[in-house]
């Protein structure tokens, strides 16, 4: 599969914080990306190994690995305007 | 008896805090014992004192001395840039981490890529810890600098309450922690880390006075035991940190009556037993040019000889130029140091600081463990620090000397004053033997003289010898105490030359007048002849006229007789009438 957008979210178990940030972040791909975008789900609670390779501090996090540059937006992504920012969807000047 | 009694119990130890040992050379000492076992400590300390190093060597020797795997999380280096860096030190960080004895994880934070958006927490972290940790089974944890968040993060409310909660987890997990942080302006860190770390607080210092930067640490608390409070030097050097505990509190050493030479046969008699005590401190103090390397040289050849081990510290002359020079007085110390005998250990004072040169002089002392140390000359530290703080330095040398039972010689070089004669560097209170050596200025010339000024517990000789050097070694001559004084040098010898001009003349004098009186008695003698010839002759002439009487009586007599019997008649007239004449 080779989607536009490769969006990886990083989440321990499920918090409310992981719950709402995997919610907020359907809603906005479903508006801005449909059909071009994939999200996994990283649940470290599981895969505590894979946290070192992305740099994992905060959860929740969401790493965009493609299109370039690789961005990170961590917390639960309630601005929907800095997610769409932090994604490259939308310049950062227009408000 | 009441037999429900339980039996005694042998009384249980009071608890005592659970510590564990850093492995850090001197820092056990001062924190009894080592860090406060599964709890946090905070170490602090401003940029380059050296957080990180101490920091990774709790880990390696964690590791490497005491089986305890460690995990340490760096925020500032990468694995690789940090096992370069203390590959100097002998830590080969990437072997322990194949023989995973330590675990290095590198946490990136930039905040470039970095968006907030909303609520979040710092599980990752601890879910990352707590993967390496127990990759492990690790019982140590460095977290080097975890300030870094702070510039990683913008969230401030979420990060502090996210370290209060990784230090309470820290604690949970039962791992001895360090965490590092930088010294802030007020605070003992930027962002007041010490507020979540309370049990035990290293603060590193890295002080430059005088030019010269010494690097020093203090215990700021801790808490549930004691510990040293003062503020201790330490040294990085390729043997990782050293910190001495430099300040001992006790005067209980060990003493010994054991005496040894002091290499100058003439000194050992000045002293009343032959020498000086082993472990006792001695200070030879003098001006310029008097002999004191010499002095100090000769007292570690004599070590040397007897197959002791000495330590030479030379903080003037390098090692090459002291064989050099006492080899022309017939010393070979060349042959102790090829020997394995005789080590020198030669730096300039200002090095480093005066603390600095004490840890070294310790480290250097602990490895070779000699029983001779001669430092030389003490007075050259005085460009590195005041007077007070050399005589510190050296109150806790000589302690940890006497504690060690070496034999130190020091050398002090003392100014051509009247006052500072009596209190080189202040030292002079605390050793145990003050030789002085003293120019003694005379006639246009210079000598030296020597007295013992004090030697502690011995007899010693109170007189003032003159110090001589020559090419067969030092020795001591007694002065000459004339008339006009005390003479040394070539007025010494002048006196003891006209000395003896002064007998030669004197047994000639009295040869010349023994000659006299010989001349005399033969004169009276030859007089006493001519009298006695003289008298004979007297003698012989009375002899000669009563000889001559007697002749002429008895011719005249003769005569008289003749004319009797010529006579006849007559003779009886001439009776007659001379009985006549008679009557």
């Amino acid at each position: 599969m080779s989607k536009a957008y490769e969006l990886r979210l990083y989440v321990a178990g499920k918090t409310a914080k992981s719950v709402t940030a995997l919610n907020n972040l359907k809603k906005y791909c479903e508006e801005h990306l449909k059909g071009q975008y994939s999200i996994e789900v990283i649940d470290l609670l599981v895969k505590p190994q894979l946290a070192e390779g992305d740099q994992i501090l905060a959860i929740p996090t969401l790493v965009k690995k493609v299109p370039e540059p690789v961005r990170k937006i961590i917390g639960d992504l309630s601005n929907e305007e800095k997610v769409l920012v932090g994604l490259d969807i939308r310049a950062k000047n227009i408000v | 008896m009441p037999s429900k009694k339980a039996p005694l119990t042998p009384k249980q130890p009071l608890h005592e805090l659970p510590k564990t040992p850093t492995g850090i050379t001197g820092l056990d000492e001062i924190t009894m014992g080592g860090l406060p076992k599964g709890r946090p400590t905070l170490v602090c300390g401003s940029a380059g004192c050296g957080k990180t190093l101490m920091s990774l060597e709790f880990i390696v020797r964690g590791a490497q001395e005491f089986n305890e795997p460690g995990v340490f999380i760096a925020f500032e280096e990468k694995a690789n840039e940090l096992a370069t860096n203390v590959a100097s030190l002998g830590f080969d960080l990437n072997d322990l981490q194949q023989k995973k004895k330590i675990k290095i994880d590198y946490i990136h934070v930039d905040r470039a890529e970095i968006e907030e958006t909303g609520e979040y927490d710092l599980e990752g972290l601890f879910i990352r810890l707590n993967y390496a940790i127990d990759s492990i089974g690790a019982k140590r944890v460095v977290l080097d600098t975890i300030e870094n968040l702070f510039s990683g993060l913008t969230n401030q409310a979420i990060l502090r309450a996210e370290l209060r909660r990784l230090f309470q987890w820290l604690k949970d997990k039962g791992v001895t922690a360090i965490i590092t942080g930088e010294r802030g302006e007020n605070t003992l860190t930027r962002q007041g880390l010490e507020e979540y770390v309370s049990d035990c607080v290293i603060l590193l210092d890295h002080r430059i006075i005088n030019q010269i930067s010494t690097r020093r640490l203090r215990i700021v608390k801790y808490r549930g035991t004691t510990h040293g409070t003062n503020e201790y030097p330490f040294l990085i050097d390729e043997d990782g940190i050293s910190v001495l505990p430099v300040t001992s509190l006790k005067l209980e050493k060990p003493v010994s009556s054991d005496r040894f030479s002091s290499g100058i046969p003439a000194l050992d008699k000045m002293l009343s037993k032959g020498g000086f005590f082993r472990g006792s401190s001695i200070l030879v103090s003098g001006t310029a040019g008097t002999g004191k390397t010499s002095i100090a040289a000769s007292f570690c050849n004599e070590a040397c000889l007897r197959g002791e081990k000495c330590l030479f510290f030379a903080f003037e002359e390098s090692p090459a130029q002291i064989i050099r020079n006492m080899h022309s007085i017939g010393m070979d110390l060349q042959n102790h140091v090829d020997n394995g005998l005789l080590q020198f250990y030669a730096s300039r004072p200002t090095l480093y600081g005066l603390e600095m040169h004490l840890v070294a002089i310790h480290k250097a002392i602990k490895k070779l463990k000699p029983k001779v140390v001669i430092l030389d000359p003490i007075t050259n530290l005085i460009t590195v620090g005041s007077v007070s703080e050399v005589k510190s330095m050296l109150v806790r040398l000589i302690d940890f000397l006497q504690d060690e039972q070496i034999t130190v010689m020091f050398t002090a070089l003392s100014l051509n004053t009247v006052v500072n004669e009596q209190t080189d560097e202040g030292v002079s209170s605390l050793v145990d033997a003050w030789l002085l050596i003293r120019d003694i200025e005379l006639n246009g010339e210079r000598n030296r003289g020597l007295y013992i000024m004090k030697s502690r517990g011995m007899k010693h000789s109170n007189q003032v010898r003159e110090f001589l050097i020559s090419d067969e070694g030092l020795d001591l001559i007694d002065v000459y105490l004339g008339p006009e004084g005390i003479l040394t040098g070539s007025a010494r010898e002048a006196q003891m030359l006209l000395e003896e001009t002064g007998q030669v003349l004197h047994t000639h004098a009295i040869g010349v007048k023994d000659s006299e009186l010989l001349r005399r008695r033969k004169i009276l003698e030859s007089k006493i002849e001519g009298l006695k010839s003289e008298f004979e002759s007297t003698e012989a002439e009375l002899n000669k006229s009563y000889i001559e009487e007697a002749i002429k009586k008895e011719v005249m007599q003769q005569n008289r007789e003749k004319l009797t019997s010529l006579r006849g008649k007559e003779v009886d007239t001439i009776n007659s009438k001379n009985k006549k004449n008679k009557k």
